[in-house]
């Protein structure tokens, strides 16, 4: 039998209000990499916070050569050889990479100063063996590229004397053949016996790199498979199969679009290295979503189309005309609402009232002929669509920090819809709020589209995808990886094309 | 109705002005009995004239301030504009209007260089308010070559005249002060103003042009610090390299006081008004009451840092809940 380094066993996690693991077991050999997949969630991540003492589980064991590990600490953790690289590398940025590498622990001579000789000669050992041997340790780390910031992370874990390495999705930001190159330092690290997690959306790359597979779903442990013996398809069945028992469905779908308007057309749309070259048609009286991985090119695309964020190439059409949008304003003068993701960084104004968080869009509208606001204008729109919203708050002139994540999130629809627009973008428009807000959002698209609004919506929630959008483009590292209509928007079909693999429906539709 | 506006009472009485208001009244109150001088007419006006001049200003930082920004030239560009008006008007002899026009025009002129500065070169206020007050000071003694320069101009009224009891200083200071209050609160730019110290990402998804709207606030700081300037040549009738020396911290200490957060996206214009005056009367206290004017500097830095420990706890606890 091989040994077991590191032992999970009955794990269950639970935030307040959510179980994110729930009764979930798996044993890591030593020395072998494996893969942890499945959709977008919490899951994972909690998971690797428990491995890396982040987080205490709420019940379950955890063992690590053998011995059970109680009040796990980050600290105690890295004495104990596990280091965690995130995906959001935590270097300094105006440090030199020596200097990173030994953060916190710096040899020092006798007189108590860096000793610079035992740092120098140290860094280089450990780059040579992340296959940088050219790299100079003192350059910043600020003037390298992110692949090589990735080696100094993991340099920085083997200076540790790492024996279990946890990787949160290395590759999400390297190109194929960075991604291809962090493989190959895997594979020899692998051979020094060091004992490997790697967390990765990317299902081909799990193909090729790991020992074996676990798949979670919803807090829970799917199954554990050798690689070896696996198809792309068994990870993907896998990972769907999850029955919808209490799903939202609007009354109709748009189905003909043979007499179907274009309201909103989108050419050649560049984004930096995030969205390449893609192109798509918003229908009049449409719900379109655009899924994929998170990072895929969803929200960035939004955002450019939306004048927020500069774009090297894209024409815009609205109703057939060509359309100059360089600015959120010029975007809103066409008739576009955004409602972005993340609502405490960029839509929450959270110093302000209910009232004015509603109106800072509209103000145009509440303005007296001297271009003063009206107050009892302002308060009556406010009031208008906060009831047609049903925003819950005790007074209009409530501080907006003060309400619920659901009705925060009503208010700021409420903003964009009391300025008419003709196209909605909603982005993530059910993150982090609880299901009841969720179902209430659902009716207001619902209602929205009844009365005429086109509308695009960016979400990672498999459910709401398929049983609100008429049509689904799927993104894959920023370009559209496939189109799919109502009819074929099954959680199968959508997994596959996140994940990069191709679909032919040709053998559906023709049916 | 009664009820209404008894809860915008009680809003009103939540909000962070009310408590500087009360101690302004008692510091008022305390004052009238600690000196039999402290109510005469002349002392009030006294008082009034001596922050006239810091509450102008406070209009403008405060309105920087609340985009979370800062303005630390504001004493220089006093400085030049005063002495650029002083030599206008006596070394060149330009008529007053045209002199108006061009002190006002340089003061926002400055202005327009920091906002652009904060805006198109995405440098921090802090420093490029900094710098660009060591070059106007340069130039101010350039332009003096250190000496006062004497100013005799129907403008001098401005800083020196009086209807009936009241000094045109302190009158201006209540107009620009109402002017401030009414932009700040009752425009839709005053509003975008709020909005981009609270969030300037979710602004410019709001559609306001968040980088114009801040230049203009540096704008309208320069101007008014421009017309401060004329306003103390005219009070002196000359002007010299020295004379807004410290104005920086004498205008951020009321507007502090009077409520805006120094990470911008609250407080009001009149707050800064407050503040001002309860500066204006300690220092005054310090005269009537005989007490050594070192202690000044003391008493009025302990209010600074009660004021922003004040405002940091507040945030915290509103933060908590």
């Amino acid at each position: 039998m091989e040994q077991i380094i590191y032992s999970i066993q009955h794990v269950t996690k639970e935030f307040p209000g959510v179980k994110v693991l729930s009764d979930v077991s798996i044993d890591v050999r030593k020395g072998e990499i494996l893969a942890v997949v499945g959709e977008n969630g919490a899951d994972k991540s909690t998971l690797m916070n428990i491995l890396s003492g982040g987080y205490a589980p709420t019940s379950g064991k955890i063992i690590y050569e053998g011995q059970e590990l109680t009040s796990l600490t980050p600290q105690h953790a890295q004495k104990l050889g596990i280091a965690m690289i995130h995906q959001e590398l935590s270097l300094s940025n105006a440090l030199s990479v020596a200097e990173n590498i030994f953060e916190g622990r710096l040899p020092k001579n006798r007189l108590g100063f860096v000793d610079k000789a035992e740092l120098m000669q140290r860094s280089k050992l450990l780059l040579q063996e992340v296959g940088l041997p050219n790299l100079d340790p003192r350059t910043l780390v600020r003037d390298i590229n992110v692949s090589q910031q990735q080696m100094v992370e993991i340099a920085k874990a083997l200076s540790l004397e790492a024996k279990f390495l946890i990787l949160d999705e290395p590759t999400s930001s390297l190109t194929v053949n960075e991604a291809e190159y962090l493989h190959q330092i895997m594979r020899t690290l692998k051979e020094k016996g060091i004992t490997m997690l790697y967390i990765s959306h990317k299902l081909d790359e799990t193909m090729a790199i790991s020992d074996r597979i676990v798949v979670l779903r919803d807090g829970q442990l799917i199954t554990t498979m050798e690689t070896a013996a696996t198809q792309i398809d068994d990870m993907v069945s896998s990972m769907v199969g999850r029955e919808y028992s209490a799903g939202y469905t609007r009354a109709q779908y748009k189905q003909d679009y043979s007499t179907a308007k274009p309201i909103l057309e989108v050419k050649n749309l560049n984004v930096g290295k995030k969205v390449k070259n893609i192109s798509f048609t918003l229908y009049e009286g449409e719900l379109l979503g655009i899924t994929g991985l998170v990072g895929a090119g969803r929200s960035e695309a939004l955002q450019a189309i939306f004048g927020a964020d500069k774009r090297q190439s894209g024409d815009i059409y609205i109703e057939g005309q060509l359309c100059q949008i360089h600015h959120p304003s010029d975007a809103i003068a066409h008739g576009l609402a955004l409602v972005p993701e993340g609502r405490k960084l960029q839509s929450l104004f959270l110093r302000f009232s209910v009232k004015e968080n509603i109106t800072i869009v509209s103000m145009r509208q509440v303005l007296s002929r001297l271009k003063l606001i009206n107050r009892k204008k302002e308060y009556t729109l406010a009031d208008t669509y906060s009831q047609r919203l049903r925003v819950k708050t005790p007074t209009l002139d409530q501080k907006i920090v003060n309400l619920s994540g659901g009705n925060q999130q009503k208010a700021v629809i409420a903003r964009w819809l009391a300025n008419h627009p003709k196209i909605l973008f909603l982005d993530e428009p059910t993150q982090g709020i609880d299901i009841g807000a969720k179902n209430e959002i659902y009716e207001i698209i619902d209602e929205m589209l009844h009365n005429g609004a086109s509308v695009i919506m960016v979400s990672s929630e498999m459910q709401e995808n398929i049983s609100l959008c008429d049509r689904i483009l799927v993104m894959y590292d920023g370009e559209i990886a496939g189109e799919l209509y109502h009819k074929d928007a099954t959680e199968q079909n959508i997994v596959t094309l996140m994940a990069g693999q191709k679909l032919d429906l040709s053998a559906h539709t023709s049916t | 109705m009664k009820s209404k506006q008894l809860g915008s009472l009680q809003a009103f009485t939540k909000r962070s002005e009310f408590s500087v208001l009360i101690g302004l009244v008692v510091l008022f109150v305390a004052m009238s009995f600690a000196s039999p001088y402290f109510l005469k007419i002349n002392n009030i006006m006294n008082v009034l004239q001596q922050i006239s001049r810091y509450g102008i200003i406070s209009v403008g930082m405060a309105l920087v301030m609340i985009t979370g920004g800062i303005d630390l030239s504001v004493g220089y560009i006093v400085a030049i504009s005063a002495c650029m008006a002083a030599h206008l008007t006596t070394n060149v002899g330009l008529p007053w209007p045209a002199v108006l026009l061009i002190v006002l025009l340089m003061g926002a002129g400055i202005g327009l260089v920091n906002g652009l500065l904060v805006t198109r070169v995405h440098l921090w206020p802090f420093i490029v308010t900094l710098a660009t007050s060591k070059v106007v000071s340069g130039a101010v003694l350039l332009l003096t070559q250190g000496m006062p320069i004497h100013m005799e101009s129907p403008l001098c009224w401005f800083g020196s005249g009086y209807i009936g009891p009241v000094p045109v200083s302190v009158i201006m200071m209540f107009l620009i002060i109402l002017l401030g209050t009414v932009f700040a609160s009752c425009t839709q730019t005053g509003r975008n103003i709020y909005a981009i110290g609270n969030n300037a990402r979710a602004a410019a998804l709001s559609g306001i042009r968040v980088e114009n709207t801040k230049a203009l606030v540096y704008v309208i700081c320069g101007l008014l610090c421009a017309f401060c300037g004329i306003m103390v040549a005219g009070n002196l009738n000359s002007a010299d390299a020295g004379l807004g020396a410290g104005y920086e911290t004498d205008v951020i200490a009321p507007v502090v006081i009077g409520g805006v957060s120094m990470n911008g996206g609250e407080g009001s214009i009149w707050g800064a008004l407050i503040g001002a005056m309860i500066i204006g009367i300690l220092k005054n206290a310090f005269i009537l009451l005989k007490v050594s004017s070192y202690w000044q500097s003391v008493v009025i830095g302990i209010v600074i840092l009660a004021a922003v420990t004040i405002d940091c706890f507040r945030s915290l606890r509103k933060a908590k809940a």
